[in-house]
């Protein structure tokens, strides 16, 4: 290999470390002095790790109600079920009481169950480039959208596809039945999606001065809509078009079929919710719009506090301390098995 | 292929779960490394070859000579070659610069045997001496086609309106050297493929390791194991559109093509398929392809494999077998050049009852001789041989001191030879002798003053002590198989007639005169003291011929050689009734010089359950006289079994008797239930605790190797702990190897140097070639070259081994982090309604294989070392999971594929139960299913990675380089591909952007992945320290040992030394053949001037006759190796 030199010994091989397979190295051994430490090591790491975070999450709220068919909502439900009564708007009110009293800032979130965001066809029937205002894709959709590119006319549908097409149409408002009087929950229902989202992964498509409407002039709006994606907030004509927050949320596919998405945060700049929710009776409205009988779905409203590791979350405390006994009573078995065994180096004679 | 019509089936909408450039990127890369690699390969191949095909050799061309390259031989050229020349094609001789146009040729390249033969031209070419008598001739040959029988051949030549017959006698081979011969033109009858060489190397098959079969079953398996899954999660989708999925039309409806669940499950098969292909990956080849290729060069790069003497080193020339060389069970050694180094050396001698040969110090004790002993200085003789070395000075003082019986040792050594001198110019001598050995003895008279110098017919001269004294040679008394002797009478200058003789001890003893009794005692002891050396021995004896006697016999003897009928039976008579009587001088011992640390290699290869087969072309005591000096036979075995029988019936008595011997009367069993006998041996080889080897020639062999007797003969050789093939044919060769191959589910490597081994280093598993001598037919077939013999400890103790074990924990951990990586799908496919939505985002998928995790693995296949290069030479046990297959089958991989499977099951659930209830710190999404992946691919990265870790024995920089290495570059190409950048220019294409910002800003995540990480490795670390504690292998306790060491600082241990510890006997210092006594007395090979001056009219009508006598003998030892040969032509045209 290589180029030959002259001289008796010019094939001879480099006498390099690395030729010769004799690179300085570090050869770890699985040895009782290393294992047995780490084991009980992770086992209390573990162990203090679980203990704070179930110290952490005891401290959170949550309260979830499923408003399918409960309070008023039964009529909506059953309304709902036949769609030619898509259109026929039907509101309904629940109430749920607060026994305690939510610190801090308080989400309000809505929540889906069997609903199936993660249906590989369902996921890729979107335009990613339409969404980002590509102005060709705004007027021809990407055959991904298929069969909700076009609407009835012929028009594209912007935004096309079956998620924007599904899109969660119900709306609330919360109420707080204080001794004075209803008093009405401000929500912060802007600010509610990822920063990326809202300023690089959407943004409305945009031709010189023209206004949204004039923009989207030429698109229909999607099958299921009851109005057009520059009107989707009518009192905020900055959160309208692909930027809408409602609509960067929905547009977030869950990985599961039964998720939540943030509605809103609480305002909590007057009183009495400078503190976050007091605790009391409050009451839903709710325009109920969205469908969930063909698929057996289930719908809820979710109130919650959150931690630095996210909100109500009973599953890892609960998993680390799990682990942490698992790891523990390895070890203890390993150690008992390296004295029995191990420890006089019998089995390491030759 | 099958990566193919996945990615045609990709192209398909309705089923393609995945982006084209998943499968087409890994894909791509994969076919370039693949052809860069074979390319190189070949281009090698094709160098080496051309060095080959552009020798030159001078060609006839209208009326001049021309250098032509030797793929430019045509049949028909008339090449001329000269001395030391290999033969180019098969050639049939024309002329010689020889009298009676006969030429010489050793032939070791194709038979192992190293004595120089005899060819003749027909007389009536003998004469075409120049070339323009040359470009004349225009003869016209008809001979047999092309085959593989090196010891036969037929033809006829047909010129000026006559007939000749032709046969092997007047052939040169391709492959022979000439030697001796300044020149001699040939006519070429087969070139190229068509020789007899090529005939005989066997097909070129295509070599795959065990490793590599296992590696194609388990992609089968594999294979039917993504088709179950698919098959599972089709029906699941079935079910789910049935009950769920068709309620949620309203939202997603089915595609126009799609009528009914049971066809969306039908196409979500092909989805998933196409989704979980990454179980089989592509990378998985090319891989092994990198990392074979990497062993090779560690190989070739090995200085403990270099030889400085000829500045060569090991080379392997196949990159594809490497980790084979860790399982190897039976060794095929070739013995001339490979285990010996073809060199005889007088070492010993035993004069009048005195050893002289080893050197004392000045307590009297033996001293080893090394090279740096000083050695007995011949220079005050004019015409001593530098090459010639001896340490003993006793011997020259007592030659000095003109002992009688030393001076007639060496003046018998050097007049009773058949050595031709050449005197090329004054002083310079030089021996041509038909065996070593016989060259040898006479290169030490010579350094011994007993110079012999010149040789007529019927006068020998020697130059004694520096005076010329010329022999008048009476009579030759030549050497043969049953005489195992030679003896010649000469008159000396005082006029007295001498007989001297020299032979095997067993045959002089018997002939002593009864006044040597006290002697042949002692020369008995020290005869036993050389050949527990391992040294050849001769015994020496000689004998006052009175006048009268002499006379007498003299004429019966003269009458005896013109007989026609029984001539071979009086001569013997008569030969033993003068050889009666003899006076002992004493005896000589000849070193058959092993290649260096042979017997070493040996006892350690044996020490790895590794069993030697010698498989040569020589003399059966050659043979097992080399078994006896490598301690491959022993004294202390329990029976040698020689096995010669010449019938089928007689070898099929001997195995028989043999097995029985071994098992005991009444168990062996009949070849009637063959399998039943194969069950019993295997079962016995363990047991059985007595030695035994195994001795059998080629013509036995031939026999036993008859369908019906086969298996007697593999399990009888198989209990056997040594096996010595000697008379066998290149093809017999192969056959052997082909039958252990085939029998015995083993790994089998041939070793050899020749072009006689070719074919059985073709066929074996591994073929071996010792480089760095003059042929290259045996390297140029060989998968593996090496200097010597030794190196194979090194090649298959260290290199092989470790490619082994490289290659097996690679494996391993590529197919774990596979179905760790790939099956994660399988279980999101329950929650996604069977929709065949990935888990991860697409490049992830496209780029795992082949970067986040490729050179982690590599930087383990290529450097991992579980013990040292020193501890695997020194524990040679360490070899033995390799053979039994321990390290990676099918049981691995089950165990592989249980931990995947779990691996991947944590992977998925952990993060599932997590993200069910997750949000971000400021309250917004967290349980997309992009930040889901994120999370998942960051878990099995990261999982993986330590896995590597623990996985790697021997972390050197580059294995930290890669691993830490991988992470980094994980977490660089996740940002990179997820940053606004990449979304703006390809925005379809990246529609995970900024997810990896949100998600690994989170505590929540990263405590997500620290426990899916802890939970995945810690059951496997817990296992595996348990099963080091519990149950440790060999290898384990060596690692153990190791690190002990380490610790106490560097311990020089000193391998010990293999004593030979042999008390056998073998006098085998000649050629199998008849000598060439019958030559020198009739003065055929004198040049013609010498004849011309000493010919005499009285042996003239005699020497016509000689070469049909040797030809007749030929052509009987010949019937050895081929019965189906007819009967030889009658070369009548010799005698016209």
């Amino acid at each position: 290999m290589g180029k030959v030199k002259p001289g008796p010994l010019s094939r001879r091989p480099d006498n390099s470390a690395f030729k010769q397979q004799r690179l300085p190295a570090w050869s770890p051994m699985l040895t009782a002095n290393t294992v047995l430490p780490f084991f009980y090591f992770m086992a209390l790491i573990c162990m203090l790790l679980g203990v704070w975070l179930l110290l952490t999450v005891q401290s959170t709220q949550e309260l979830k109600l499923d408003y399918t068919e409960a309070g008023t909502c039964d009529i909506c439900f059953e309304k709902r079920k036949n769609v030619s009564n898509a259109d026929q708007p039907c509101s309904c009110t629940v109430v749920l009481s607060i026994k305690k009293a939510f610190k801090g800032d308080v989400f309000f979130y809505y929540g889906l169950q069997n609903f199936h965001q993660n249906l590989r066809r369902y996921m890729d029937s979107r335009d990613d480039a339409q969404m980002v205002g590509r102005k060709n894709n705004l007027k021809s959709p990407s055959t991904y959208c298929l069969p909700f590119d076009k609407d009835k006319n012929g028009l594209p549908v912007a935004p096309c596809g079956a998620v924007a097409n599904s899109i969660f149409n119900d709306s609330f408002t919360l109420r707080y039945m204080a001794p004075s009087g209803s008093v009405l929950v401000p929500l912060l229902r802007k600010g509610i999606s990822w920063y990326t989202d809202k300023n690089i992964k959407y943004r409305n498509p945009s031709n010189g001065n023209m206004t949204l409407p004039q923009v989207f002039e030429g698109t229909g709006r999607p099958l299921y809509w009851q109005k057009p994606v520059y009107d989707l907030d009518p009192h905020d004509a900055t959160n309208n078009g692909f930027i809408n927050d409602d609509l960067i949320v929905w547009m977030r596919e869950a990985a599961f079929p039964n998720f939540k998405k943030l509605y809103g945060v609480l305002y909590r700049a007057n009183k009495p919710f400078v503190n976050g929710l007091p605790a009391g009776n409050y009451s839903v409205d709710i325009s109920y719009n969205f469908p969930v009988k063909y698929f057996q779905g289930r719908k809820e409203v979710v109130l919650t506090t959150l931690t630095w590791f996210g909100g109500q979350n009973h599953f890892l405390p609960i998993a680390y301390l799990v682990t942490s006994c698992l790891i523990l009573l390895i070890a203890v078995i390993l150690t008992v098995a390296w004295c029995k065994f191990g420890k006089s180096g019998r089995n390491m004679e030759e | 292929m099958s990566e193919l019509r996945y990615f045609s089936s990709q192209l398909i909408p309705g089923i393609s779960s995945l982006s084209w450039f998943t499968t087409i990127v890994p894909l791509v890369m994969v076919l370039v490394i693949t052809a860069v690699k074979d390319a190189t390969d070949d281009y090698f191949r094709y160098k080496s070859d051309q060095q080959v095909n552009n020798r030159l050799s001078q060609v006839l061309i209208s009326g001049s000579l021309q250098n032509e390259k030797w793929m430019k031989i045509r049949v028909g050229d008339i090449i001329k070659l000269e001395n030391n020349q290999f033969v180019a094609a098969d050639i049939l001789l024309l002329s010689s610069c020889e009298p009676y146009g006969l030429c010489y040729i050793e032939t070791a390249e194709l038979d192992g045997e190293t004595n120089l033969k005899v060819r003749q031209a027909l007389t009536i070419t003998s004469d075409l001496g120049d070339l323009s008598k040359l470009t004349d001739f225009d003869g016209k040959v008809i001979c047999e086609p092309p085959n593989n029988k090196l010891d036969k051949f037929t033809g006829t030549l047909f010129w000026r309106d006559s007939k000749h017959p032709l046969d092997n006698d007047n052939m040169l081979l391709r492959g022979c050297v000439l030697r001796n011969t300044e020149w001699c033109f040939g006519l070429v009858i087969f070139a190229g493929l068509q020789t007899k060489l090529m005939q005989n190397c066997g097909r070129t098959t295509f070599k795959s390791t065990s490793i590599d079969k296992l590696m194609n079953t388990l992609v089968l398996w594999i294979f039917a194991f993504l088709i179950c899954m698919g098959v599972i999660l089709a029906i699941g989708n079935t079910i789910w559109e049935s009950w769920t999925g068709r309620h949620f039309q309203v939202f997603l409806p089915w595609d126009e093509f799609q009528s009914s669940a049971v066809f969306s499950g039908f196409l979500t098969f092909w989805s998933y398929i196409i989704i979980l292909n990454t179980v089989m990956p592509i990378s998985l080849y090319v891989s092994v392809e990198v990392l074979r290729l990497g062993h090779s060069y560690f190989i070739n790069w090995d200085q403990r494999m270099y030889h400085s003497q000829t500045d060569t080193a090991a080379e392997a020339r196949t990159t594809t077998l490497n980790e084979e060389l860790g399982q190897v069970e039976y060794v095929f050694s070739d013995k001339t050049g490979t285990l010996t180094q073809n060199i005889m050396v007088f070492k010993k001698c035993s004069i009048n009852g005195q050893t002289y040969g080893d050197v004392y110090d000045e307590f009297k004790q033996k001293v080893e001789i090394t090279e740096k002993t000083a050695c007995v200085d011949f220079s005050s003789n004019l015409l001593y041989d530098r090459g010639f070395k001896f340490y003993d000075c006793r011997l020259v003082e007592a030659i000095k001191l003109e002992d009688p019986a030393a001076q007639d040792f060496f003046r018998l050594l050097a007049l009773c030879h058949t050595v031709m001198p050449e005197e090329k110019s004054e002083g310079h001598l030089v021996y041509q002798a038909q065996s070593p050995d016989e060259g040898a003895l006479v290169t030490a008279a010579r350094n011994f003053g007993f110079v012999f110098r010149a040789r007529t017919p019927e006068t020998i001269t020697l130059c004694e002590m520096g005076r010329a004294v010329t022999y008048q040679l009476l009579a030759i008394l030549d050497f043969n198989n049953v005489r195992k002797r030679m003896s010649v009478i000469v008159r000396n200058p005082q006029g007295q007639i001498k007989l001297y003789s020299k032979g095997a001890d067993t045959v002089i003893f018997d002939l002593l005169d009864p006044s040597s009794e006290d002697l042949k005692c002692t020369t008995s002891v020290h005869l036993n003291e050389f050949a527990g050396e391992g040294l050849r021995t001769l015994a020496l004896a000689y004998k006052d011929l009175d006048e009268d006697h002499f006379e007498v016999w003299m004429k019966k003897f003269l009458y005896a050689s013109t007989v026609i009928e029984n001539r071979e039976d009086q001569l013997a008579v008569l030969f033993e009734e003068i050889e009666q009587g003899l006076k002992l001088l004493g005896a000589t011992a000849i070193e058959d010089k092993l290649q260096d640390g042979v017997p070493e290699t040996v006892a350690s290869l044996n020490l790895a359950d590794i069993k030697i087969w010698v498989l040569t072309g020589d003399k059966l005591e050659t043979a097992m006289n080399i078994g006896y000096s490598c301690n491959m036979l022993r004294d202390d075995m329990n029976e040698v079994f020689v096995l010669t029988g010449c019938t089928l019936l007689e070898v099929q008595q001997q195995l028989r008797s043999a097995k029985e011997q071994i098992l005991g009367p009444g168990r062996a069993s009949s070849a009637g239930d063959v399998e039943k006998a194969e069950m019993f041996a295997d079962v016995l080889e363990e047991t059985i605790i007595e030695e035994y080897a195994l001795v059998i020639n080629g013509h036995s062999l031939a026999h036993a190797m008859e369908p019906q007797l086969e298996h007697v003969l593999l399990d009888l050789a198989c209990l056997c702990k040594t096996v010595i093939c000697c008379r066998v044919t290149p093809m017999q060769k192969a056959q052997v190897v082909e039958l252990v191959k085939r029998h015995k589910r083993a790994v089998t490597l041939a070793i050899g140097d020749g072009a006689n081994d070719v074919s059985m280093i073709k066929t074996a598993h591994i073929g071996v070639g010792i480089s760095g001598q003059e042929g290259m037919q045996a390297v140029l077939s060989s998968d593996y070259s090496v200097a010597q013999f030794r190196y194979l400890r090194c090649l298959l103790l260290v290199h092989g081994r470790w490619s082994y074990f490289r290659m097996c924990n690679f494996l391993w951990y590529f197919f774990y982090k596979n179905f760790a990586f790939t099956l994660v799908h399988f279980w999101y496919g329950f929650f996604c309604g069977f929709s065949a939505q990935t888990v991860y985002d697409q490049w992830f998928i496209t780029l795992f294989n082949i970067v986040y995790t490729s050179l982690p693995v590599l930087a383990m296949g290529l450097f991992d070392q579980d013990v040292s290069d020193q501890n695997s030479l020194r524990y040679p046990s360490l070899y033995k999971p390799g053979q039994q297959n321990l390290l990676f089958n099918k049981r691995q991989f089950f165990l592989c594929l249980v931990q995947g499977v779990s691996t991947s099951s944590l992977l998925f659930f952990i993060p599932f139960a997590a993200f069910s209830v997750m949000e971000k710190e400021d309250g917004s999404d967290l349980s997309g299913q992009q930040v889901f992946a994120v999370t998942i691919a960051t878990s099995l990265v990261i999982v993986v990675t330590v896995q590597i870790g623990l996985d790697t024995h021997y972390w050197t920089v580059v294995n930290n380089f890669f691993v830490w290495g991988s992470l980094i570059v994980y977490f660089a190409i996740l940002f990179a591909m997820q940053s606004d950048g990449m979304f703006g220019i390809f925005t379809s294409n990246f529609p995970f952007v900024g997810t990896a910002r949100n998600c690994l800003s989170e505590k929540s995540v990263w405590l997500v992945i620290l426990l899916t990480t802890v939970v995945c490795v810690v059951p496997g670390l817990a296992v595996s320290f348990l099963r080091v504690e519990l149950f440790p292998t060999l290898t384990d306790k060596v690692r153990h040992v190791q690190q002990f060491r380490k610790r106490q600082g560097p311990q020089e241990q000193s391998l010990r030394r293999v004593r030979r510890t042999s008390s056998h006997r073998s006098a085998y210092a000649f050629s199998h053949q008849q000598g060439y006594g019958e030559l020198i007395t009739s003065g055929k090979n004198m040049k013609m001037s010498t004849v011309s001056s000493a010919s005499s009219p009285g042996r003239t009508p005699q020497s016509s006759t000689w070469i049909e006598n040797m030809l007749k003998r030929k052509n009987a030892v010949s019937c050895v190796f081929d019965e189906s040969t007819g009967a030889p032509l009658k070369t009548d045209s010799t005698e016209n």
